[in-house]
């Protein structure tokens, strides 16, 4: 069981409740295959430093879960399949990462950047 | 013979050069969030590309961990891979 984090860009022209039920589909698919969910985030919609197919802005989704590392294959099989999602990117957490993960959702980090967060921690 | 002057064979540094230091190692940063734009453009000269570390003081370490957080935000589109007049 490792920590993984996904980013994953669905096209800014689905409706509100077409992005989410993306979401809710590939959440029912990572805890039906034994993944426990650890945090999800929605960024909503953001304008892209360069345009992917042809589009300026897309919807971010970040999801932090842990699993068994061969669900990632299937995982990502299913992102490419599904033709609303323009982009995902899965990466393995090491400690740092998760323990950076842990100490952003407590409010550790500040506007003013992880200098200052360094400075009490 | 007085000297009216001394005169260095080298002379000497009028303005001291600032120590540069690795951000990370002193601040006991661990782990670069390659979602954070604002941080990584500190990395990234005007056109979106790496900046040597000769120029930002990072150690190599680092450094590495710096261009794969870049590298994974460019996938992203957290941060543009060309451009003109970045910050």
């Amino acid at each position: 069981m490792n920590n993984f984090e996904t980013v994953v860009i669905l096209t800014p022209l689905l409706s509100d409740d077409a992005a989410k039920e993306v979401i809710t589909k590939f959440r029912t698919l990572l805890s039906d295959n034994g993944a426990e969910i650890i945090h999800e985030d929605s960024w909503g919609l953001k304008k892209l430093a360069y345009p992917i197919q042809k589009k300026s802005t897309g919807y971010y989704h970040v999801t932090e879960f842990k699993a068994p590392g061969e669900l990632i294959n299937k995982l990502e099989l299913e992102y490419k399949r599904d033709e609303r999602i323009m982009r995902f990117l899965t990466i393995r957490l090491d400690h740092d990462g998760v323990v950076y993960n842990e100490r952003k959702r407590n409010g550790a980090f500040s506007k003013k950047g992880k200098e200052k967060e360094a400075a009490n921690g | 013979m007085a000297k009216d002057q001394i005169q260095y064979v080298t002379p000497p540094k009028v303005a001291e050069n600032r120590k540069k230091y690795c951000r990370f190692k002193k601040n006991g940063i661990k782990y670069i969030d390659y979602k954070d734009a604002n941080f990584l453009g500190k990395f990234v000269n005007e056109q979106g590309k790496v900046l040597p570390r000769r120029i930002t003081g990072t150690s190599l370490k680092y450094q590495r961990k710096v261009a794969q957080a870049i590298k994974r935000a460019r996938h992203i589109a957290v941060l543009p891979y060309v451009t003109d007049g970045f910050k």
